[in-house]
């Protein structure tokens, strides 16, 4: 499904610190709102200088009312300089872009389970606030490394999603992963989405595969257009047109993951390159 | 006082106004059919084509660096027959003249593309000797001899106005820009990007996977600002400038340095007007220099 996408320069409404390194921003777009699907990103320009050079891609973390929200934590001079915006600062957005998650459940047959790792839940809180207008069954599994870092439990409690969390230390919910979670969890009607570091994607992808469980993934890679034109962000894929063999003997092709994803069936993706 | 005119005639190809993408900078023009007015282009330079498919370079590919980023793509493209058949007849929907780029690994490839190519409705053909990401096709724009033989097979068979693109990773640029002339080339373009690297000192490895990459945005404007004011000295064909312009400043710099149409490359990533701004700034400064045309700017450096 193709959606329509805007270049907008907006007025920030709140930039607010929610964590020890974590932000929310929160700025109206109808054109935004009315286009965008939970799993699509926005391409951020963090300042009017050369330097840092390159737009962000950052997930929708929630739309309500024509108000856009994102969700992202700070991890160099882009994002550090986004989180010094305030309210009435502009913003420079493209969006928005990539395929979404598929959402579409059968009916009955398949449970949503949505496997967030860090910042990976932005957009699945996005993917819930949608998922709960069709299906009262909705599980969202957070991972962090601490109690501290834990995002949006509130937030989806409020959406009557049944939330568990697990920590690397132990301080709050399961002393684990968010894996050791989705184990537990595990049978063929689920339907898992996930988002998260790329070692947790790994771990997701072998347990997943073993059950056979359909996994849609969302991925992250540093990207300069953003549209697809670039080929920047191009990551290694399954059998696709253009052929080339590998010494497994399957065919392999790059599809970009600002165009082609950042949405991604999870067999799709060739793990041991990522 | 006759009317204000963006137009410019590059060896033939008839443009609104001197504004052309960079190739490898827009894809075939539809990935930004939503965010950019593509009608507002001069002409559009479409992404390097090769005879096969290539799949292109590991991840990762692009690495942002100050003022500017370093890619390795390595010409990932779908190939002649998939350009011919399926991109161009909607790139042609826009009205806007179209320039495909060509490389390859051998001058037999180059002849065979520009011989695909000829009769298909392009208003001109840009060869990339000159990219850096891929074995070999990067050689040809960096000796002279065999700049000459290459542009000289292709323009026997092509009758299109034909754009060489030209590294700046040579001692002497205009040695290059002559012979690409001497061979029969309408136009030059410069400059492609400069060959660098950056290094993650924690992993202590490349920060992209290939090494070494193409450097693009503000951060080489200096370097191919004065690479198209020395080729354009010594060259009587039009001269296409880029490198690094962000804003119609940039753009006028390159016109009187000696350009007669400039590209915007990596300011598309960055800002999807960019092509609007910067007319509007020509057409202002026109007015304000009482200019009506764009050769009352071009190489008039003082």
């Amino acid at each position: 499904m193709r959606t329509k996408n805007f270049s907008v320069k907006k007025e920030i409404i709140e930039n607010t610190k929610v964590s020890s390194d974590c932000y929310r921003m929160t700025f109206e777009s109808k054109e935004i709102a009315g286009q965008a699907r939970p799993g699509q990103f926005l391409h951020i320009r963090c300042t009017e200088s050369y330097d840092p050079l390159l737009r962000r891609p950052i997930s929708v973390y929630s739309i309500e009312n024509n108000i856009i929200e994102i969700l992202y934590k700070v991890i160099g001079r882009g994002t550090g300089l986004l989180s010094k915006k305030t309210s009435g600062d502009t913003i420079d957005v493209l969006g928005p872009l990539g395929s979404g998650f598929d959402y579409q459940l059968v009916s009955n047959c398949q449970l949503p389970i949505l496997v967030g790792g860090g910042i990976g839940i932005a957009p699945l809180y996005f993917l819930a606030q949608r998922l709960v207008e069709q299906c009262s069954n909705v599980t969202v599994l957070i991972g962090a490394d601490t109690k501290r870092s834990i995002l949006c439990i509130d937030e989806l409690e409020k959406l009557d999603c049944k939330v568990k969390v697990s920590t690397d230390d132990g301080s709050f919910g399961l002393h684990g992963t968010v894996v050791d979670l989705l184990r537990k969890e595990l049978n063929s009607k689920l339907k898992v989405f996930v988002c998260g570091p790329v070692p947790m994607l790994k771990q997701v992808n072998q347990l997943v595969s073993k059950y056979n469980v359909s996994s849609q993934v969302s991925l992250e890679r540093q990207m300069a257009c953003g549209v697809g034109a670039c080929m920047g962000c191009a990551i290694k894929t399954q059998k696709l047109k253009l052929k080339r063999q590998n010494s497994k003997g399957k065919t392999q092709n790059y599809k970009r993951v600002c165009k082609d994803g950042p949405v991604f069936d999870i067999k799709e993706i060739v793990w041991e390159e990522m | 006082m006759s009317k204000l005119s963006l137009g410019v005639d590059i060896a033939g190809i008839k443009m609104k106004n001197p504004i052309m993408t960079a190739s490898g900078t827009f894809g075939y023009g539809l990935e930004y059919s939503q965010l950019i007015d593509i009608k507002k282009f001069g002409a559009i330079v479409a992404k390097t084509i090769t005879l096969e498919p290539r799949i292109g370079n590991p991840q990762p590919r692009i690495v942002e660096v100050a003022g500017g980023m370093l890619n390795s793509i390595g010409l990932q493209n779908p190939g002649a027959k998939v350009f011919i058949e399926e991109k161009l007849p909607k790139l042609k929907g826009y009205r806007v003249p179209i320039i495909a780029n060509i490389s390859g690994s051998k001058e037999a490839e180059f002849v065979k593309l520009a011989d695909l190519l000829k009769d298909i409705g392009l208003s001109g053909l840009e060869i990339n000797i000159s990219c850096p990401n891929v074995e070999r096709a990067g050689l040809f724009a960096q000796d002279a001899n065999l700049t000459y033989q290459l542009v000289k097979k292709v323009r026997k068979v092509t009758g299109l106005p034909l754009i060489v693109k030209l590294t700046p990773n040579v001692t002497d640029i205009t040695l290059i820009a002559r012979a690409a002339e001497d061979a029969g080339a309408d136009a030059v373009s410069l400059i492609n990007t400069l060959i660098g690297m950056s290094i993650d000192v924690q992993t202590k490895k490349p920060k992209l996977a290939n090494v070494i990459g193409g450097l693009s945005g503000p951060a080489v404007k200096p370097v191919a600002l004065r690479m198209v004011y020395e080729a354009s000295k010594k060259v009587s064909i039009p001269v296409i400038g880029m490198g690094g312009i962000m804003t119609s400043d940039d753009a006028i710099e390159f016109l009187l340095a000696g350009a007669s149409a400039v590209a915007i490359g990596t300011a598309n990533f960055v800002n999807p007007n960019t092509c609007s701004e910067i007319i509007d700034g020509i057409k202002k400064y026109m007015e304000d220099n009482r200019f009506n045309k764009i050769s009352d700017i071009t190489g008039k450096l003082k």
